[in-house]
């Protein structure tokens, strides 16, 4: 190992055989160029050696990244054949059973790309797979900041940014599912209308400011386009590049481990490792959603037809991002008020307006209400386990039970019809279990972290469980356990102590009234709460004794000829 | 990838000066270095690649060398497929059936290339490059105080210059101009579309206008009707409406569909004697958020959004039985002419589609 290892090191290190030919050449005398009127190196010097932790799921926001870069891609060319107009046409291109039928530009054009443009019906598939992928990607990163308490100070900023990112992914997916004016994205307008229509006061005004007058008209084909094309991307692109240039400039969480501590941060340069890597990726997540648009078929707008505001189809079901408001405006019971003749629709404006924006706000917000309940205002570089926040994971899979089921219940026609059941039973089901459901999943979250705890805690005093049972000449059976991991050990003791707000007093020692008593006390009462049942972490006496006790069972067991399985170091003080 | 550790400035390395070699790499502190000026790090493990013999490495480099060549050769068969192939060739495959050749040539070829110079990359950084695990120090990102005290301080230095704080008419005067410049956006906003004017309480219906089958843009008769049969409708002069008006929104609202039942299982409706002889119109627009009704169950009347499933019993009322919809589908009465074809006795009574604030 010790020639190619040292042959390894010399192109890290030095001694490096330099590149030769004209085109290094070349690249030389541009970087001298550019570096002599901008003064590129210092910049380079310092982020080529820039350190990046390594987790698989620190991937997610790289997939989010690279799928909105394809987006990006892809869109520029559907803007080339892409006519944003709802004047009407004869069709004539090559889908036969469209042939001689009076439909949109917008429409006729979109059929273009898919029948006649070559290559067309690819990109714009690959278009809308990757939005897909977009939005799942944008998910499943957030939800892996929300579980790891990422968003803790100094991020919090960085989070609000990533939950407008989201907001305005979600609008893009919209005014792009609805340019191809086919059937479907008609009624996905057609529904959006009405909800804005909704709205007490402005509602009639939005409807028709929005649309020129009234649904449909012919205003709204161009004015998404340019919303879905210019608008929405710019703003994206704009809070993208701030989102990463604060994950640059804060430095990357870490995961809790040896060596890795809250001041530093332990991993890979950025050359020529995670270059590599995230270049690679990028071409990864390319060739996947083309591999997916090559073999699977995405919104085939050619059997919709065009949008005829009297037509629909049955099994209707949106783009997965709008599925929980679907679900939403499925299940809301019909709830109408008429107040001075004037109109309050709840069933439409609770299921679509006021709920999402709750939820949104909340969202928004959760960094600045957790600190607020637990009144922890310190830096944290590391990352926490899900188990060590057992209220902060009971609520994410509370909330994320909640949604789901909003989610299900948008395909309850799927769904009554794929197990033969009553719709409006499956219906009056999800009404109940959103209600139910919820609580139930933070109980039991928050019971399975505990549990998780007390594990962690057993291993660092006993170590692990080996299953094996001895029995020692006085009779005893002792199961021998076996020292964990200096590793393990690492991450273990990464839990942190639990500090709840002290109740204010009263009044002071002079008889004066605590100003702001009132939240004060709610704050510690919340705060109390939070904490309630938290496992106390392992002290360092505990540790010692845990570790002496550890050490006389392997040595008992030494003595009998049983071998510790797991490892033979004892586990040692860390941290 | 292998656990294998060296230290690059260990006794392995004959380049680097001799220092006891780590015992194991996540335990040990390795060298302290100091790279580049800014950063203080400190490596401390090297993980090696798990190929780290030459063979090995060779293996690995050809390995990689073989995805970047069937990238390069899927590229150019993504440009002969373009070429070769029409966009509306089909070809038939197991599992995916009929499908389109070209799209799916063009795709496998650009999706294989793309994909394999990412695998190429990824097994390459793999492989073949040497992983150093490094420590960097953070930076605190709060400033130390004397540097905030500075910046602030500059900064009040600046607003004392600019009069800012003394001068309070024209800090006023600036902050009232600043407040109402951004006027002049909102009230370019208005002229994105007219006011309304009740044009959502009113439809093209009025007395005496025909029924034209929405299909065929034929006058119906009762007889085009049966009992238990549902036809939808819309009113005569949609056509010329909608070439007049350049847009749909006539049909949006006035669309309608006719059932028929027999008489007595009407149990109620929305004024005496709108039907004839068991034919009832409703509006097809649903009352909740306005997509088109079109799922009618002959034996129970009902009519059910396939939207958001609303369920509206039309031999009672039109009324709402289930679903989110808060009011009844509109009746429309009708009547026959001197023709004996189908004609609505007089407009809607009540506006159509879903619910707006106004609406009363």
């Amino acid at each position: 190992m010790s020639n190619t290892s040292a042959a390894m090191n010399t192109s890290t290190h030095g001694n490096q055989p330099k590149l030769s030919g004209p085109l290094a050449k070349a690249s030389a005398a541009t970087y001298e160029y550019l570096d002599d009127r901008t003064g590129l190196s210092a910049g380079l010097r310092r982020n080529l050696r820039k350190v990046f932790p390594d987790h698989w799921s620190f991937m997610l926001g790289e997939i989010a990244l690279w799928s909105f870069v394809v987006v990006l891609l892809t869109g520029v060319f559907l803007t080339f054949f892409y006519v944003p107009s709802a004047t009407e046409v004869v069709y004539n291109g090559s889908y036969v059973p469209l042939k001689g039928v009076m439909i949109s530009e917008a429409y006729a054009s979109t059929l273009n790309i898919s029948f006649d443009v070559r290559g067309g019906l690819l990109i714009r598939q690959i278009h809308h797979w990757a939005a897909l992928l977009f939005v799942v990607a944008i998910v499943v990163h957030l939800l892996r900041v929300f579980f790891t308490g990422a968003f803790r100070r100094p991020r919090e900023l960085n989070w609000v940014i990533g939950v407008g990112i989201l907001t305005l992914a979600l609008l893009a997916g919209f005014t792009g599912y609805s340019l191809p004016d086919d059937l479907l994205s008609g009624t996905g307008l057609r529904i959006a209308g009405g909800i804005l229509q909704s709205i007490p006061v402005v509602g009639t005004w939005g409807v028709f400011l929005l649309f020129d007058g009234e649904f449909p008209g012919t205003a709204w084909i161009p004015r998404f386009f340019v919303a879905h094309v210019l608008l929405v991307p710019g703003l994206l692109l704009a809070l993208i590049t701030a989102h990463l240039l604060l994950v640059f400039y804060q430095k990357h969480t870490q995961y809790p481990g040896p060596k890795r501590t809250n001041e530093n941060v332990v991993g890979y340069p950025l050359m020529p490792v995670y270059m590599a890597k995230a270049g690679g990726f990028f071409f990864i997540v390319f060739g996947i959603t083309t591999l997916m648009s090559a073999l699977v078929t995405i919104n085939p707008i050619w059997l919709y037809g065009p949008y005829m505001p009297d037509q629909v189809t049955s099994g209707a079901q949106p783009d997965w991002y709008i599925g929980w408001l679907e679900g939403a405006l499925r299940m809301m019971p019909p709830i109408e008020w008429t107040i001075f003749g004037y109109t309050i629709s709840w069933n439409i404006l609770v299921p679509s307006v006021i709920m999402p924006g709750i939820v949104m706000t909340l969202l928004a917000l959760y960094p600045f209400i957790e600190a607020w309940v637990t009144g922890d205002k310190r830096e944290h570089n590391i990352l926490q386990r899900p188990r060590n926040a057992p209220t902060r994971t009971g609520l994410g899979v509370m909330a994320l039970t909640f949604y789901v089921i909003l989610w299900a219940n948008g395909g309850n026609d799927i769904i009554a019809l794929a197990f033969n059941w009553s719709i409006n039973s499956v219906t009056t089901l999800m009404r109940v279990l959103l209600f139910v459901l919820p609580p139930i999943a933070f109980v039991i979250t928050k019971r399975i972290c505990l549990g998780l705890q007390r594990r962690d805690r057993d291993k660092l005093l006993h170590g692990i469980e080996t299953g094996r049972i001895l029995r020692l000449p006085s009779g005893e059976f002792v199961e021998v356990h076996a020292p964990v991991d200096p590793d393990e050990v690492a991450v273990l003791l990464s839990k942190e102590e639990v500090l709840p707000l002290p109740m204010p007093p009263k009044r002071d020692a002079n008889g004066v009234r605590t100003p702001g008593y009132a939240i004060k006390a709610l704050r510690a009462r919340m705060s109390n709460w939070w904490y309630r049942d938290d496992v106390p972490v392992v002290t360092l006496n505990e540790l010692e004794s845990g570790h002496h006790h550890a050490q006389e069972q392997v040595e008992i067991a030494g003595t009998y000829g049983v071998e510790p399985t797991v490892s033979e170091e004892v586990t040692a003080g860390h941290r | 990838m292998s656990k294998t550790k060296f230290d690059p400035y260990g006794e392995d390395n004959p380049a680097n000066p001799k220092k006891p070699a780590s015992s194991s790499g996540s335990t040990s502190s390795g060298a302290a270095q100091t790279h580049g000026g800014s950063y203080e790090e400190e490596i401390i493990a090297v993980e090696a690649p798990q190929e780290i013999d030459a063979k090995a490495a060779k293996r690995a480099e050809r390995q990689v060398a073989t995805m970047f060549m069937v990238s390069v050769v899927c590229t150019l068969g993504f440009v002969v497929a373009y070429f070769a192939l029409p966009a509306t060739a089909t070809i038939e495959l197991p599992l995916i059936g009929i499908t389109n050749a070209s799209n799916l040539s063009l795709g496998l070829a650009l999706g294989l290339s793309t994909l394999l110079i990412g695998l190429g990359a990824i097994q390459w950084a793999r492989k073949l490059m040497p992983h150093v695990e490094v420590i960097q120090q953070r930076h605190l990102l709060k400033p130390p105080d004397s540097l905030r005290k500075a910046a602030l301080a500059q900064f009040s230095q600046g607003a004392a210059d600019s009069g800012l704080g003394q001068r309070r008419l024209l800090r006023r005067t600036l902050l009232a101009s600043l407040l109402v410049f951004p006027l002049p956006l909102i009230v370019l906003a208005r002229g994105c579309g007219p006011a309304p004017k009740g044009e959502l309480n009113e439809t093209m219906w009025t007395g005496g206008l025909r029924f034209l089958a929405d299909i065929t843009y034929q006058p119906l008769k009762p007889s085009d009707v049966p009992i238990g049969g549902v036809v939808s409708a819309v009113p005569e002069g949609l056509l010329e409406v909608q070439k007049a008006q350049h847009n749909l929104n006539e049909r949006a609202k006035s669309a309608v569909i006719l059932i028929r039942m027999r008489p007595d299982q009407i149990r109620s409706q929305q004024g005496e004697g709108w039907d004839y002889q068991g034919i009832l119109a409703f509006s097809k627009i649903c009352t909740h958020v306005g997509c088109p009704i079109a799922l009618y169950e002959q034996r129970t009347h009902h009519l059910l959004c396939p939207c958001h499933q609303s369920t509206f019993d039309l031999a009672d009322d039109g009324k709402v039985i289930y679903g989110p919809a808060a009011r009844r589908l509109p009746q429309l009465p009708i009547t026959v002419d001197a023709e004996g074809y189908l004609v609505a006795r007089e407009g809607f009574q009540e506006p159509v589609g879903p619910s707006f604030w106004e609406r009363s």
